[in-house]
C-alpha cells in the first residue's frame, strides 16, 4: 500500500509539472530578451530581471495593449452583468410559471441550447453590421449576451429553490417583482457567482466574435495578441508579456471563485 | 378575457416582464438573423448582406461539391477521432488518480483544472511559438536535437505532425474541466456498491470494469457528447496556430474556420454561401444533440424498465 501511494504521488507531481509548464514558459519569455528566447539551446531561466519588456510593450503602438486591456475589461464586465441579470430573470420565470407560453419558451430555450452561439456567427454578424454596431462595445457585448446556457442553469437552480419563502412574502403584499429582488436574488448568490464566473471567463477569453466585431477602437486583448503574433517583426518578449497580462486576471478570478466554477459546471448539462 | 390573460393579481403580466428581455434579445440577435441567413442562402450576396440574385439550391450544391468544405468535415472527423477518446481517457485517469488521495487532493485538482482559465488564443501562442516552433529554438526541436535528432517542421504541413500540436493544446486546456465533471460523476456512485464488491473480493481492474464504468455511464455519455460538440466548433486554436495575416493554409481547416474564410476571408465574401454553410453545420450539430438525447433517453427508459 505504501509503495503504490508513493508511486501515485510521484505521478501526480510529474503530471503537475507538465500542466504548469506553459505558465512557466509564458513567464520565462516575458522576462527574457529576444535573443535569449530564440537561442538554439533551450534556456530554462529568464535573463531580464526588470520590467523593461513591460515598458516597451506599453510603448508599442502597433499592439496598443493599454487600450486592449480597457476594452477587454469593459466588454467582459458588461457582458457578464447583462447576461446574469437577463438570464436570472428568465430562468426564474421559466422555473415558476407553468402555463402554455412558459412551456413553449422553455422548449425554445432548450432548442437554442443545442445550437452553440459560435455556429451562428455569420447571421449574427449580418445583424450587427445592419445596426451599425461594428467596432463598438455594443456590438461585442449585446449580441453575445443572450445565453440559453445561463438561462437554463438558473432555471435548474430555481426548480429546487423553496417556494414557501416567496409565498410568505407574496401574502405580505409584495409584488412578484419585489419578491424576486428582495427574497430570491439575495438567496441565490452562490449560483449567481457560479454562472457569473463562467460567463466572465468566456467573455474575457472569447476570440471569434470579438475578432469579427472589434476591429480597431474596440479591439480586445485576445484579438490584439492574435494580430500582434502574426504581424511582421513581432517581438517575442513583448508578445509574451502581453500574454502574461492577459492570463493573470483570469488566474486570479479562477483561484478565488474556483468552488463556484466547479459547482456551476457540475450542475450544468449533466444532471 | 383581459382578466384571464392577466392572471391572478396580474401574475401572467409579471411573467412577461421577467422573460421579455431574454427572449426579445434572443429573437433580435439569434432567431431573426438565422432566419435571414437561411433566406439569404438561396441567393447570391457578394460583399453585401442583401440578396441580389435568386440561385435556388446552388449555394448548397456548391458547398457539397466544394472540396475544401468536404475536407473541413473530414478534418473534424480526424480531429474528433483523436481528441474525444484521448480527452475522455485522460480526464477519467486523472479523476481516478485523485479519487482516494488523502493529502493535497484539492491542490492537485486545481493544478489540473487551472488551464481552463486560459484562452485558446494564449495557449495557441505558447504552443506555436515556444513548444512546436518549426525553428531551432522551439522546446521540442531543442529536445530532439539535444538527443541527436534533426529539427522537425511541426506546423508547416506536408506531414501530419500539426495534429500533435493541435490535439495536445486542446487536451491541456480542457482535460481538467472534464476531470471535474467525471469526479462529480464518481461521487454519485453509492459507496456501498464498492463495499459489497470488496466483500466479493473484487479489486483494481475488476472494480473499474464491473462497477465504476457501468455506474458512470450517464456521465460518460454526456462527456463524450460535449467533447464531440466542442470539437465540431473548433476555431480559435486552429486559426491562431496555423493562420497568418489574411491567409490560412489549405490543410487542417475545420468547418468553422472554413465557414469563416468563405464568409469574411479574402476576396469573395459571399454571405449567401456563408448562410448555406451555417445551415448545413447547424443541421449537423442539431443531429448530434438529438442523438445525445436519444441515447440518454434510452438509458433512462432501460433503467426504469429494470426497476419495474
Amino acid at each position: 500500500m505504501k509503495a503504490t501511494s508513493i508511486l501515485r504521488y510521484a505521478l501526480l507531481v510529474v503530471l503537475s509539472a507538465f500542466f504548469l509548464l506553459p505558465f512557466y514558459v509564458i513567464v520565462r519569455n516575458a522576462f527574457s530578451t529576444q535573443a535569449h528566447i530564440t537561442s538554439p539551446r533551450w534556456q530554462w531561466l529568464p535573463n531580464v530581471h526588470d520590467l523593461s519588456n513591460l515598458t516597451s510593450l506599453l510603448a508599442n503602438d502597433s499592439i496598443g495593449i493599454g487600450r486592449a486591456i480597457v476594452n477587454s475589461a469593459a466588454t467582459a464586465a458588461l457582458q457578464t452583468a447583462l447576461t446574469v441579470v437577463v438570464s436570472l430573470m428568465a430562468g426564474y420565470a421559466l422555473a415558476r410559471w407553468r402555463h402554455r407560453l412558459a412551456r413553449v419558451l422553455l422548449g425554445l430555450t432548450v432548442f437554442t441550447l443545442m445550437v452553440p452561439a459560435s455556429m451562428t456567427f455569420v447571421p449574427m454578424f449580418i445583424m450587427t453590421a445592419q445596426f451599425g454596431w461594428v467596432d463598438t462595445y455594443r456590438g461585442i457585448v449585446i449580441p453575445a449576451a443572450f445565453s440559453a446556457f445561463a438561462t437554463y442553469l438558473f432555471r435548474q437552480f430555481f426548480l429546487d429553490f423553496p417556494v414557501e419563502l416567496e409565498d410568505a412574502a407574496l401574502v405580505d403584499g409584495c409584488s412578484p417583482w419585489g419578491v424576486f429582488w428582495r427574497i430570491v436574488v439575495p438567496n441565490s448568490t452562490g449560483i449567481i457567482a457560479a454562472v457569473g464566473t463562467i460567463v466572465l471567463m468566456g467573455a474575457w477569453n472569447a476570440f471569434l466574435w470579438p475578432s469579427l466585431v472589434g476591429r480597431d477602437e474596440s479591439r480586445t486583448l485576445q484579438v490584439a495578441l492574435s494580430q500582434f503574433m502574426t504581424s511582421q517583426g513581432v517581438r517575442l518578449p513583448e508578445l509574451f508579456m502581453g500574454t502574461l497580462i492577459t492570463v493573470v486576471p483570469m488566474l486570479i478570478v479562477f483561484l478565488f471563485l474556483q468552488r463556484y466554477l466547479v459547482r456551476g459546471f457540475t450542475t450544468s448539462g449533466l444532471r | 378575457m383581459w382578466q384571464r390573460l392577466r392572471g391572478h393579481q396580474g401574475r401572467n403580466l409579471w411573467f412577461l416582464v421577467f422573460v421579455a428581455p431574454f427572449f426579445v434579445g434572443l429573437t433580435i440577435f439569434v432567431y431573426v438573423p438565422v432566419v435571414w441567413s437561411a433566406y439569404l442562402s438561396f441567393f447570391e450576396a457578394r460583399n453585401t448582406i442583401k440578396p441580389t440574385r435568386f440561385v435556388g439550391l446552388e449555394n448548397y450544391s456548391y458547398l457539397l461539391h466544394d472540396k475544401l468544405f468536404l475536407n473541413s468535415l473530414a478534418v473534424f472527423v480526424v480531429f474528433a477521432a483523436f481528441i474525444v477518446p484521448l480527452t475522455y481517457v485522460c480526464s477519467l485517469a486523472l479523476a481516478l488518480l485523485l479519487d482516494n488521495v488523502r493529502w493535497g487532493q484539492a491542490f492537485f485538482r486545481s493544478v489540473f483544472f487551472i488551464p481552463a482559465s486560459v484562452s485558446y488564443v494564449v495557449a495557441a501562442i505558447v504552443w506555436r511559438l515556444a513548444f512546436f516552433n518549426n525553428a531551432r529554438f522551439g522546446l521540442l526541436n531543442s529536445l530532439i536535437r539535444a538527443s541527436g535528432g534533426e529539427s522537425v517542421s511541426w506546423l508547416g504541413g506536408g506531414n501530419g505532425l500539426y495534429w500533435v500540436a493541435l490535439v495536445s493544446v486542446r487536451l491541456w486546456l480542457q482535460v481538467g474541466f472534464y476531470m471535474i465533471l467525471l469526479i462529480a460523476g464518481l461521487q454519485r456512485i453509492p459507496q456501498d456498491t464498492y463495499e459489497a464488491a470488496a466483500l466479493d473480493g473484487a479489486t483494481g481492474w475488476r472494480k473499474l470494469r464491473y462497477i465504476t464504468l457501468p455506474q458512470l455511464r450517464p456521465t460518460s455519455v454526456a462527456v463524450i457528447m460535449l467533447l464531440l460538440i466542442n470539437a465540431f466548433q473548433a476555431f480559435d486554436e486552429f486559426y491562431n496556430m496555423l493562420g497568418s495575416i489574411g491567409s490560412y493554409p489549405p490543410y487542417a481547416r475545420p468547418p468553422l474556420v472554413h465557414l469563416y474564410l468563405i464568409s469574411f476571408g479574402g476576396g469573395q465574401q459571399n454571405l449567401g454561401v456563408g448562410g448555406a454553410g451555417t445551415m448545413i453545420l447547424a443541421a449537423i450539430i442539431v443531429c448530434f444533440s438529438l442523438a445525445q438525447n436519444w441515447v440518454l433517453g434510452r438509458e433512462e427508459r432501460r433503467e426504469r424498465k429494470a426497476l419495474r
